[in-house]
């Protein structure tokens, strides 16, 4: 598991009160019961821990765990960690 | 309608459960102590404040304490201040079996909470003007005074009218009123009514330190040396149904509420005028003597006063009493919990209306702690000393709550006796 990976999901599992090990790449979030407010505080999470703005528009897209790490990825990539500080 | 008593809930800095707080009432055990002395991004090297303690809550923690238990969904989106409302309300609801013998959807909820999310609210300015930190969305929903009164509501699935009144250091009493009010008239079946606050923030006790109005030491009302107010946080829950209910099935009833006052100062902002307060005592009489009890006055066997423990409070609520009373004021036992609790402005008209029912429940009077030495200036019988028996041939009792701005609310409770 990479690291980006292994972060959220551990995000996801105290953001719910869960151990870590209920929670994988492919859970749905309704499965998690995460409902609009959960999405956003969660998204705030992990803008905050990769510094990196998800756009509004990708928020509604997110479904399962593995949606939140492959957009963190993307936007990482897209967007150089320092160039995000600024 | 005849209204009651049957629910009490509370988490305060004498007890987080209804026993825990009666006994370190009787006790005289009070909650107050000094305070760490440094707070979260103190920017100086000392805090500034020239007073070193408050009333704070201990043992709190809903995420880990069954009986405390909050979802994380719930702590993420609340202050302290509605947490502690929510367990309150909880307690109160519990113990009466409220939601097994009423209507859900008609019962009414009323709290009273001045300050709002000031922690939520202070902990998150702080970092956004200190480095630019970004603003977490739950920001909006910690802040919300009204939050309490609607995560109450979301817990019990509790669907009448609820809502949240905001009249500084009387809300918690003027919530208990309205709620009585509309339980009288048959508005609302039942109600959950009390307060909740907790605004202990560094931010709020400089702005207090300010006032020049906070006690060096400790809180003691009526005492001939009092120096000050001491603040404090907490929440207090009741449970109002009417009284031909409670009966049908069996409820414990703590007291009767008999009366409501309501009054405006119309005078300044901070200082308290007697006229306000006495009218406010006043109409709660008459409100008291609509129910069809005769000559009410004569039957006042307790005050639980304001009494922040300020010269200026005790002595002008000392008049008011005289003002109200006439003749009888210097013989009705007069008392203040705020030298156990604190002063937690919303909260404390609730949790002073808690402390009065137990005092009917128990018919025996807590004294004031903390008194060196009874102001004999204010000529009134302070409670001091030790508890004493409540006379049996004066079964009311009336809690007053005298707010900044000159908002005035007094509840009149009477004592059920078997």
């Amino acid at each position: 598991m990479d690291d980006i990976e292994s972060r959220i999901i551990e995000l996801v599992a105290k953001s719910k009160n869960l151990p870590a090990s209920d929670v994988k790449v492919d859970t749905t979030f309704d499965e998690l019961q995460i409902d609009s407010l959960d999405k956003i505080n969660l998204s705030f999470a992990v803008e905050e821990m990769f510094e990196i703005e998800i756009p509004d528009e990708s928020l509604n897209s997110l479904k399962t765990v593995g949606d939140v790490v492959r957009g963190v990825e993307q936007l990482r990539g897209a967007t150089p960690p320092d160039a995000a500080k600024s | 309608m005849r209204v009651v008593v049957t629910g009490l809930g509370c988490v305060t800095p004498i007890g987080n459960t209804v026993p825990e707080f009666r006994d370190s009432m009787y006790a005289g055990r009070t909650g107050i102590a000094e305070f760490e002395p440094s707070f979260p991004g103190m920017v100086g090297a000392t805090s500034g404040l020239r007073f070193k303690t408050s009333g704070k809550v201990r043992g709190f923690d809903p995420a880990n304490n069954l009986t405390q238990r909050l979802a994380s969904g719930v702590i993420i989106s609340t202050d302290t201040s509605a947490q502690l409302g929510i367990i309150a309300a909880r307690q109160a609801a519990t113990e009466s079996g409220l939601l097994q013998h009423h209507d859900p959807t008609a019962i009414a909820i009323v709290t009273g909470c001045a300050c709002g999310g000031r922690t939520a609210d202070e902990g998150v300015n702080r970092h956004l003007y200190v480095r630019d930190a970004r603003v977490p969305p739950t920001a909006i929903l910690r802040t919300m005074a009204s939050s309490g009164a609607s995560f109450i509501a979301i817990e019990l699935g509790i669907s009448g009218s609820v809502l949240n009144i905001s009249t500084a250091c009387a809300s918690g009493t003027h919530a208990i009123g309205l709620a009585f009010q509309m339980v009288r008239a048959g508005i609302s079946p039942a109600a959950i009514a009390g307060g909740y606050e907790a605004a202990l923030t560094f931010g709020f006790l400089r702005a207090w330190d300010s006032m020049r109005v906070v006690s060096p030491t400790s809180c003691r009302p009526f005492s001939a040396d009092r120096d000050g107010m001491t603040l404090g946080e907490g929440a207090a829950m009741l449970v109002l149904e009417p009284l031909d209910t409670a009966l049908a099935r069996g409820a414990h009833i703590y007291a009767e509420i008999v009366g409501f006052g309501m009054s405006a100062d119309a005078h300044h902002i901070t200082q308290p005028r007697a006229e306000g307060a006495a009218l406010a005592m006043r109409r709660a009489l008459e409100d008291t003597a609509q129910a069809g009890i005769v000559e009410p006055a004569l039957r006042i066997g307790y005050i639980n006063a304001h009494g922040t423990g300020t010269p200026t409070n005790d002595a002008v609520e000392a008049a008011a009493i005289h003002l109200a009373l006439g003749e009888l004021a210097p013989h009705i036992p007069v008392g203040a919990t705020k030298s156990l609790t604190g002063h937690s402005i919303g909260a404390a008209g609730a949790i002073e209306a808690l402390a009065t029912v137990l005092s009917l429940d128990a018919g025996s009077l807590p004294h004031t702690a903390g008194i060196t030495t009874v102001d004999s200036t204010l000529n009134l019988d302070i409670l001091a000393g030790e508890a004493r028996p409540m006379d049996p041939q004066r079964d009311l009792a009336l809690s007053n709550s005298l707010a900044f701005g000159g908002l005035n609310a007094v509840l009149a409770f009477r004592r059920l006796i078997p």
